[in-house]
């Protein structure tokens, strides 16, 4: 029996069992939790709710495509929160100030890469742990936009702004435009790119690839500058929707984005996982938090009930990987 | 989960003055320095600063934050993280608040250190047994114990406790404050295990490299668990104090901590690659982060400021132990 599973070659499974066994949990996870909502709640499976789902998930997934990158390179992210607070902040700043919104984008897109370079450059250059110098980064974010604001929201936006959220475009909303577009492009990149070579690679084995002699380093920047750029642009739709810019709307979204890409099936190890599944794990983040809501459960247990959630799925997958 | 066996140096870790290697050496005398620079200059800036009942204040804001962080330092000795130790605290605090208020200081105060434990051997399994990365185990625990704090106390505000309970918080004993008292006996009873028992050796050795503390026999798994469960219970050892300082408590009590805790452990000169640092160091480094925190009372800094500071000195300080640790760009880079 030990000798077999050690030689899966010499199992013989069914197609139909390998196709599951690779299907990362938050499939499961949708479809269980899709099955029981439908049956519990007659709210659930109507359009507008999963118009409010797929609008809920579009900031989750568009900042969870970057994380996914960070975590293919064995690192993570978590100023991202902070980070897309602060970009809402600066974006709102100074449209509400009377610059023109393209600057405003821009501006909003540059902090976001700038945070990421900061980021990128302590972790590849100088080596240290990814968490303790997002962390730092959390705390410089958030101070940043506390100041900027005050500590208050920014409100009288102008009316076009709210066209990032509200905005329709051949029947569907711009958010999910916006979603689908970050989604091609953050495909694109990874799987067609150097950028997404080096970034299975460096998962892999970043020592060896540095010994090699390639530049690695430079790559593992990017990924997190990606990141810090596509956290600005979750930005302009959570500001849209809220119609305000808040200081602190980001804090704890990187902790939904890292929910969503670990319950995708990407690992912290060596690289495995992919950015399709992200976008399942996010749909599952999202309808499990619309469920527990339709359920009337309170915003702080949701909270709990995600972070267990992503303890169980971590633990299945290292449990995964001690057998493998 | 990639292990470095081998962490080759890049110069040879020669015994030099005071036995200490040359980058402990730096780590030694830079804080040193840093904390005289800021006592000077807060004395020059500040009229108060160098005031009797000032210092005391400094030393009630040191201690409760030395015993949050103290625990975590074991945990980053074995290479491992506690991003929990926060709102661990939090959700000590409330429990404990809301029991002694409620006439039972015997229950709260159990209440309070069995949850902070039960969240440290939680955070344990998960990372010594099922083998969970242990940031995103912590994490994980992180958001649970916010949460159940959350859903303990409904958004209420718990103030008033008995005088009885405010003494190791806010107490004497002739001119030196209680908690100052707790501090220096935790500080010596860490000290002591982590530097005078196999256990303490093992912690090190386990950071040092796990790899080999495994393959020489060590209960490595059992260690870990340990570490773990002390860093939770510290967590609601300092809710006590806390709690007992300032004669309130709410939700919102945990969120401010990890940041200062963390600060502390990397001011302290604890590498968060494990095997090198110690308590002793954290206490530097939390009395370094309180006199801060009161500089920038006195200066008139406004709290918005306050988390900026800590992930600034958070960054630097790791980054100045990196360089003249001679690791640029090797062991790290990638979560452990």
């Amino acid at each position: 029996m030990r000798t077999a599973a050690g030689h899966p070659q010499l199992v013989r499974r069914s197609r139909a069992v390998q196709v599951l066994a690779k299907l990362p949990g938050a499939a499961y996870l949708l479809v269980l939790m899709s099955v029981l909502l439908t049956i519990a709640t007659p709210e659930f499976f109507s359009v507008a709710n999963l118009t409010n789902v797929a609008l809920q998930v579009s900031v989750l997934s568009i900042v969870a495509f970057g994380m996914t990158l960070v975590i293919l390179t064995e690192g993570i992210d978590l100023s991202l929160g902070p980070v897309l607070g602060l970009c809402g902040v600066v974006m709102a700043l100074l449209v509400v100030a009377g610059w023109p919104l393209a600057v405003a984008i821009g501006a909003a897109l540059l902090i976001g890469a700038a945070f990421g370079t900061l980021n990128g450059t302590l972790v590849a250059y100088v080596g240290m742990p990814p968490f303790i110098v997002t962390l730092g980064a959390f705390g410089i974010a958030m101070s940043f936009a506390m100041v900027l604001t005050e500590g208050n929201s920014v409100t009288g936006l102008p009316e076009y702004v709210r066209l990032f959220n509200d905005g329709v475009f051949l029947g569907i909303p711009v958010p999910i435009w916006a979603t689908a577009a970050c989604f091609v492009l953050t495909y694109v990149l990874l799987y067609y790119t150097k950028l997404g070579r080096y970034t299975f690679a460096i998962g892999g084995n970043r020592q060896a690839l540095i010994l090699s002699g390639s530049p690695a380093r430079i790559y593992q920047v990017l990924v997190y500058v990606y990141a810090g750029a596509l956290a600005a642009v979750g930005s302009f739709i959570m500001t849209a929707r809220m119609n305000a810019a808040h200081p602190t709307i980001g804090v704890g979204l990187e902790f939904d984005a890292i929910a969503a890409v670990i319950l995708g099936g990407t690992s912290f190890e060596k690289g495995r996982g992919g950015i399709v599944g992200t976008i399942v794990g996010a749909l599952a983040v999202g309808v499990l938090r619309n469920g527990l809501n339709l359920m009337g459960v309170s915003t702080e247990w949701q909270v709990a009930v995600v972070g267990m959630v992503i303890i169980i799925a971590v633990s299945l997958d290292s449990l995964r990987g001690l057998n493998r | 989960m990639t292990m470095q066996a081998v962490r080759p140096s890049a110069r040879p870790m020669k015994p030099d003055l005071l036995g200490l290697s040359p980058d402990r050496l730096f780590v030694v005398v830079s804080r040193l320095v840093a904390l005289t620079l800021i006592v000077v200059t807060l004395s020059i800036l500040s009229p108060y600063f160098l005031t009797w009942s000032n210092l005391i204040n400094v030393a009630r804001h040191a201690a409760p934050l030395f015993l949050l962080s103290a625990g975590l330092t074991l945990v980053v000795l074995t290479g491992g993280i506690d991003l929990s130790v926060g709102s661990v605290l939090g959700l000590a605090a409330c429990l404990a608040a809301s029991l002694i208020t409620g006439g039972s200081l015997v229950l709260g105060i159990a209440a309070a250190l069995g949850a902070g434990l039960a969240c440290g051997i939680i955070n344990g399994v998960l990372v010594a047994y099922a083998g969970v990365p242990s940031f995103i185990a912590t994490y994980g625990m992180l958001w649970i114990a916010n949460g159940l704090a959350y859903v303990f106390m409904q958004g209420e505000v718990i103030y008033g406790l008995p005088a009885e309970f405010r003494v190791i918080g806010a107490g004497f004993v002739g001119p030196i404050p209680v908690p100052v008292l707790i501090m220096v006996v935790t500080l010596i009873a860490l000290h002591v295990l982590s530097h005078r028992t196999p256990l303490g050796r093992g912690i090190y050795a386990i950071g040092g490299s796990p790899v080999a503390a495994r393959l020489s026999g060590m209960p490595v798994q059992r260690r870990l668990m340990f570490v773990y469960a002390v860093s939770g219970l510290m967590a609601s050892f300092a809710a006590l104090v806390v709690v007992a300082r300032t004669n309130a408590a709410d939700v919102s009590l945990g969120e401010e901590q990890l940041l200062p805790a963390l600060a502390a452990v990397c001011l302290g000169g604890t590498s968060l690659f494990g095997g090198v640092g110690g308590v002793a160091g954290t206490a530097v480094g939390a009395l370094i982060l309180a006199l801060v925190l009161n500089g920038m009372n006195l200066l008139g800094i406004g709290t918005f400021w306050q988390a900026g500071v800590l992930g600034f000195i958070i960054l630097a300080s790791v980054f100045a132990d990196q360089i003249v640790g001679g690791r640029i760009g090797r062991a790290g880079g990638t979560t452990q």
